[in-house]
């Protein structure tokens, strides 16, 4: 059943659309369920899957993609100062900008490949981080970062006189409404700003699903494989990979417009390596080369960065209070270090474990948790081809 | 007429002349061995047909054009394939899926953003690539991963390759070299079959006599970077001059 799934585009596609549209139910429960969370595990999902175009199909790795978030992010803003309060020109001119942006950092970087490709683009993206702070200032409002302010134009919007700050809207439905409903004791909140990213991710999902089974996808995983070979098959490489960067380069800057969209404000620490570092992890985690990793990996780290930081001594007291109180301190002293401010470690301990045993990522992990399934209740036949590569790459 | 015209063609690297004033003519429909001992600069004039090196003098002309100062991929392009000493296949993808690549570029050229159309409805390039593989016996190995082959299946899988992109001249340098005997007389057939099938010219670079006269209808002799004899088989067998090149190797 697991192997049908995997080789059928409309069954994986209604699978992640349901999942994704149910995230406020799916997540509710682990404490997750948020409209400020749930937005940044879609935006961040786009932001992974770009990456993993790139990263997951041709090998190429780069350590600047921050960069063109922030660039994203910038122009966002800009348009709701200038234009309007409305999301989709802000979306539109975030894509085409950032675009441009890798079109020119990708022409100059993909000159080389490996190691020097990647300090290449991490130099560009610092590059980035330190003009905004300095001679860009007047587009980015350097350290206090760009923001709305009521003298704004916004050309396109009825003129604002209730003296407070406008907010995002799509088509005139607020970003930030939400509604709320009680079941089983949660409260679910479905959020506007969350749908909204929800049905860009599934779009970018799909976008991408059509990228790795298309001939252009069979040519940028034959990039990483053998580069020598496929020039002399007649393959021009360059063009391949400086497509595909500037693709991936649009998702990073859709996923950045997205963040202006949900919270219009931009700033600089966006485009630290720090960030270009967490899009690595995301997608390796999860699994590189493979279709859901990404998107996986990426709501790993954010559940992670959002609901272990914030598990300190008194919710572990309360997970422990059944033990009596030497041992309750005792257990409570040996997890402190790995949640709160030290999810961290713990992040960096399971990423050194999936690296290690799991090289296919978290992908790799659930198919092996499957195979394991499917053997014991000996119905699926063992798959015969490779554990490891799990994508919905077709075997014909 | 001739297909591969290369007229005085010198390489030098640093103090060494690697080739020295090297003219041949490879007629078209034929098999043109290139032979000599190690170091005669073999791989270094294959080299310059590719576009990996550029020759400090002379002219390679293939088919009416320049191939001096092309990319490889442009080369290839023109219809030049070739086969390398060790196997270069795309190791992480299926049988099937190497082939494919080889007819998409055939049929789209060096670059074409076609990311949106499905591999799976490519039936043209599909069809072609299960012919292809038919052709050279590896049709039931097409979902196989292609690093798990044997040797020999994966010389048959260039080669598939490279018949896939219909090509005027194939360049194979050492198709045999590290083979066993039984690889060896796998290649030697396939190359047969090819041959008798497809009005492919070939280039062969091979150190294997074995290989050679069956399967050559023309042999040049380098040594030290010159060409010392153009002949027939038959008469290269008996030429005093290629004897003394050879002198103090080994010969079955
Ligand atoms: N890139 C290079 N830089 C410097 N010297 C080189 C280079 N390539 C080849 N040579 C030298 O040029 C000479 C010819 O080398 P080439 O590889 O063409 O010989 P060959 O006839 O193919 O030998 P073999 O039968 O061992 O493959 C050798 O002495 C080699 O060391
Ligand atoms: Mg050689």
């Amino acid at each position: 059943m697991f192997e049908k799934i995997k080789n059928n585009n409309t069954a994986i596609m209604v699978l992640f659309s349901i999942m994704v549209l149910a995230g406020p139910l799916i997540m509710a429960p682990f404490g997750a369920g948020y409209p400020d969370l749930l937005q940044r595990f879609a935006i961040y999902g786009i932001f992974a899957v770009g990456f993993n175009l790139l990263f997951g199909l041709t090998g190429y790795l780069s350590f600047g993609h921050a960069a063109f978030l922030g660039i994203g992010s910038y122009s966002a803003v800009w348009m709701f100062k200038l234009l309007t309060m409305n999301i989709v020109p802000a979306i539109f001119l975030a894509v085409l900008l950032s675009g441009l942006a890798a079109l020119v950092i990708g022409y100059v970087a993909l000159r080389r490949s490996g190691i020097y490709f990647s300090i290449l683009t991490l130099a560009f993206a610092q590059m980035a981080y330190n003009l905004a702070y300095s001679v860009l200032t007047p587009i980015t409002n350097g350290e206090t970062g760009l923001q709305l302010s009521l003298h704004d134009a916004r050309i396109l919007d009825p003129v604002n006189t209730s003296g407070s700050l406008p907010s995002t809207n799509f088509f005139g439905a607020a970003m930030n409404a939400t509604a709320k409903t009680e079941l089983f004791g949660m409260t679910l909140q479905f959020n506007v700003g969350f749908y909204v990213c929800a049905l860009i991710l599934i779009l970018a999902f799909y976008i991408s699903l059509r990228i790795f089974n298309s001939p252009f996808g069979l040519m940028l995983r034959a990039i990483r494989t053998n580069q020598t070979r496929l020039n002399y098959t007649g393959v021009n490489t360059k063009p391949y990979t400086l497509a595909v960067f500037v693709i991936s380069g649009m998702y990073a800057g859709l996923a950045g417009g997205l963040l202006a969209c949900t919270d219009p404000l931009a700033g600089a620490e966006r485009m630290q390596w720090t960030a270009s570092g967490e899009v690595v992890l995301m997608t390796i985690l999860g699994g590189a080369g493979t279709l859901i990793g990404p998107v996986l990996g990426s709501g790993f780290i954010k559940y992670f960065e959002n609901i272990f930081s914030k598990i300190n001594d008194t919710v572990l007291d309360g997970w422990f209070s059944f033990m009596p109180d030497s041992m309750a301190d005792f257990f409570v002293t040996i997890v402190h270090p790995f949640v709160g401010k030290g999810w961290h470690l713990t992040l960096g301990i399971l990423f050194m474990l999936v690296v290690i045993f799991l090289p296919g990522g978290l992908v790799e992990g659930a198919t092996r948790i499957g195979q394991w399934i499917a053997r014991k209740t000996g119905a699926a036949p063992e798959s015969k081809a490779n554990s490891t590569v799990i994508s919905t790459v077709h075997k014909d | 007429m001739s297909l591969l015209t290369v007229k005085n063609v010198g390489k030098r690297f640093g103090g060494l002349q690697a080739l020295n004033d090297v003219n041949l003519q490879v007629e078209e429909g034929s098999v043109h061995a290139i032979i000599g001992p190690n170091g005669a600069g073999k791989s270094t004039l294959l080299n310059c047909f590719v576009g990996k090196l550029m020759p400090d003098t002379g002219s390679v002309t293939f088919d009416g054009t320049s191939l001096l100062g092309l990319k490889p991929h442009e080369i290839n392009q023109t219809g030049v394939s070739r086969v390398f000493q060790t196997p270069e296949i795309f190791s992480d993808l299926t049988v099937f899926e190497n082939v494919m690549i080889s007819c998409l570029s055939k049929r789209d050229g060096a670059f074409k953003l076609n990311a949106i159309a499905a591999l799976k409805s490519q039936n043209d390039i599909r069809n072609h690539a299960e012919e292809m593989l038919e052709d050279v016996g590896l049709l039931e190995k097409r979902n196989m991963n292609s690093s798990s082959m044997s040797r020999g299946d994966k010389r048959r899988l260039e080669m598939a390759m490279c018949l896939a992109q219909d090509p005027k001249l194939l360049l194979l340098d050492e198709p045999t070299a590290g083979m066993s005997r039984a690889d060896t007389n796998n290649t030697i057939e396939l190359l047969q079959e090819i041959g008798s099938s497809r009005k492919i010219t070939k280039v062969i670079i091979e150190h294997d006599m074995h290989v050679v006269f069956s399967l050559a209808n023309k042999i040049s002799v380098l040594a030290q970077g010159t060409v010392i004899a153009e002949d027939s088989p038959e008469n290269i067998k008996g030429n005093p001059k290629v004897k003394e090149a050879y002198l103090g190797e080994a010969q079955p």
